[in-house]
């Protein structure tokens, strides 16, 4: 299924998509695979699985402290995609930075995903300016490179931005790098407004649109679902898995069942929205 | 041959803008502000005076006698160590700091790895009545301490960053994330021709008067242009400041060099461009210190400035056409050219400054059987009081293993 597809097979059942976020290898490979199982059963619609990068200049501590640790742990591309192979049952998409993507070619990693059955890329430090090379080979492959939008990203901006988008856009709620927030950011009525003035202006299907940075909690997800067609979270799950991951067996049961309880409670809010 | 980049930032096919969506309207307003500028003669007239009677120059072009003469060609020192702070740095945050008070931006964040960006950036908002705050790696702080308490005597605000290698790299992660969440009031002034466009483009052109001075001194000196101009690299801010008026001068040899640091067969050095490869770090396409995923290496060197695992596009580029030739020096190489330059010339260069140093000895030798009088320039980037207790350290160790 296409990421556009999940998002209108949502639609018709008056769902709006719950995306959930984690670090791939933390805190360990096998981890990774038992927690994205938790947050399956918890509803998630689609899994953001991070690649770690070394530099990750778009995340905050949080994230860059499970990239270092999973990357210590031996996480690395290879791995990667044996990971998310077996990740089965959920629409699944890579988020990682532009080098890693470059060095194993951009031929090669997007076939890499496809292979993998990951239907989107996410990369953060990717502009719209220099996505040429990615655009082709994910054309190539069906894969759905999701470009962002920020609040600073002004209309003509925006509207290159929608015209090369597919699969969905990554709204960034908020001037900042990705980390748990008190409130939700007053930038994003006005942002998903201005985008949707735009995308009515346009002669085709509007693009699902995502909101993320900074959306901890069920009361976030809800409100983001009033103006969105998806909300996203990731840093919350990070300092979950940070939180509990003991070395005892009782300590990681007790963490995945957390994990599956903390995603029914975000996934429920993304039900009956008006 | 003059090197420009095109309408995408782009060097060859280094450079470009591989920047967080959130920056891209900031990154777009900075090329626009900085071209305005720039050309504005108020301008330009207020960044001539603040260089002439702050920063002080322009700087000396010294004719090093007895280097010269236990080397065997003519070896000039473009004395940039005599730039208000201790070295060029200054040249680029006043230009800078200048700018960021035209576009309304109040609030200054910096990088800084050896300290020396950190301290020049701090001097340049302190004199221009701006707000600052400097990044800084806990592994940095602690090799540079001297540097950390001028920044803080300077009214800066000095942020220590514990993540990943705690050096350069991380301060400037951590910097761009700051910039990312305070985008609207701050300015990021990078120290070196290194980032996203149009940063490489405008740290070049405020470092260019480097060469502009050294053309003029030395043909008023010696009657002609030199054989061989020589600049150590790290970022490569003080290499392109002296170069670049000197591209189109084909029969000038222009040379940079990388730190080497225990050698480059041992994986511990800075050698971006002689034994790194492609790809995308800080929002430049350059080449790179990196496994093969593509994650960053950490790089190594004892003089901080050039522990750096990446370089500037443009010099990329330059050396890749192969107009700029690039070679490396270790440390233990340049700890001999920094006590040779202390002893020989009284002038106690800076570590980083020191590669050039030996490379140039070195140079010289080679070429001191070919031709006579030949003609050497090295770029004296920076001065050494901030290196003292690294240069005692090493020195101490070895006394205590007895080789001192």
């Amino acid at each position: 299924m296409t990421l556009e597809e999940k998002f209108k097979e949502l639609k018709e059942r008056n769902e709006k998509a719950f995306i959930g976020f984690i670090t791939a290898g933390h805190p360990s490979a096998e981890d990774t695979s038992e927690i994205a199982l938790a947050m399956i059963k918890g509803g998630v619609d689609i899994l953001e699985l991070g690649l770690p990068f070394s530099d990750p200049i778009a995340d905050g501590v949080t994230i860059q402290q499970a990239s270092e640790s999973s990357l210590r742990a031996g996480m690395n591309t290879d791995t990667y995609f044996d990971v998310a192979a077996g990740i089965k049952g959920v629409e699944k998409v890579c988020l990682t930075y532009y080098n890693l993507v470059l060095q194993r070619g951009l031929e090669q990693f997007v076939h890499d995903c496809e292979s993998a059955g990951i239907t989107g890329l996410i990369i953060p430090d990717l502009p719209v300016e220099e996505s040429k090379p990615l655009l082709k080979a994910c054309a190539r492959h069906e894969t759905d490179l999701v470009f962002i939008i920020a609040p600073t990203t002004t209309d003509k901006r925006m509207a290159k931005i929608l015209e090369l988008a597919s699969g969905f856009v990554y709204v960034v709620s908020l001037l900042g790098v990705t980390g748990e927030r008190a409130r939700l950011s007053d930038a994003v009525r006005p942002l998903i407004g201005r985008i949707k003035e735009l995308e009515l202006a346009r002669d085709r299907p509007q693009i699902p649109l995502a909101v993320g940075f900074g959306i901890s909690t069920p009361e976030h997800v809800r409100a983001v679902c009033e103006v969105a067609d998806g909300a996203i979270v990731g840093s919350a799950f990070i300092k979950m898995i940070e939180e509990r991951s003991g070395p005892e067996l009782e300590d990681r049961k007790a963490m995945l069942t957390e994990i599956e309880a903390f995603t029914k409670s975000l996934k429920r809010e993304t039900k009956n929205t008006r | 041959m003059l090197s420009k980049p095109d309408e995408h930032g782009k060097f060859g096919i280094f450079g470009g803008k591989f920047a967080p969506e959130v920056l891209m309207t900031t990154v777009e307003e900075l090329e626009a502000a900085y071209i305005t500028y720039t050309n504005d003669k108020g301008f330009r007239t207020e960044l001539d005076s603040l260089l002439r009677t702050y920063a002080g120059r322009p700087t000396a072009l010294y004719f090093a006698k007895n280097l010269s003469k236990m080397s065997g060609a003519k070896i000039y020192l473009k004395r940039e160590d005599l730039v208000h702070g201790g070295a060029h740095k200054l040249n680029n945050t006043l230009g800078q700091c200048l700018l960021a008070k035209h576009m309304g931006k109040r609030r200054i964040i910096a990088e800084t790895g050896a300290g020396q960006h950190g301290v020049a950036t701090a001097m340049a908002a302190a004199v221009l009545g701006l707000e600052c705050e400097v990044y800084m790696g806990t592994e940095d702080i602690e090799r540079q301490k001297l540097n950390v308490f001028r920044m803080k005597l300077l009214g800066a605000k000095v942020n220590p960053v514990d993540s990943g290698s705690k050096t350069l790299k991380d301060a400037i992660n951590e910097s761009i994330r700051d910039w990312v969440t305070n985008v609207e009031n701050t300015y990021y002034l990078i120290g070196s021709v290194v980032g996203m466009h149009p940063y490489p483009l405008m740290v070049r052109e405020f470092q260019r008067v480097i060469g502009k001075e050294t053309k003029v001194q030395i043909l008023d000196a010696e009657g002609r242009l030199p054989d061989t101009i020589i600049a150590c690299v790290g970022g490569g801010s003080n290499a392109m400041g002296i170069f670049y008026e000197f591209l189109s001068d084909d029969a000038v040899e222009l040379i940079g060099v990388e730190a080497a640091g225990k050698g480059l067969e041992t994986g511990e050095h800075g050698a971006s461009i002689c034994a790194g490869t492609e790809g995308v770090l800080h929002g430049m396409y350059s080449k790179l210190l990196q496994d093969e995923d593509g994650q960053i290496k950490q790089s190594y060197s004892f003089a901080p400035g050039l522990d750096y695992p990446g370089v500037g596009p443009e010099l990329a580029h330059l050396a890749e056409s192969g107009r700029v030739k690039m070679g490396s020096t270790t440390d233990e190489e340049t700890l001999n050219a920094f006590k040779i330059l202390s002893t020989k010339e009284g002038i106690i260069p800076a570590l980083e400054s020191a590669h050039a140093i030996h490379y140039a000895i070195e140079e010289a030798k080679k070429k001191a059987g070919e031709q006579k009088d030949h003609l050497i320039v090295v770029n004296l980037s920076g001065r050494g009081d901030k290196d003292i207790y690294t240069v005692a350290q090493v020195l101490g160790d070895r006394r205590e293993a007895g080789y001192v």
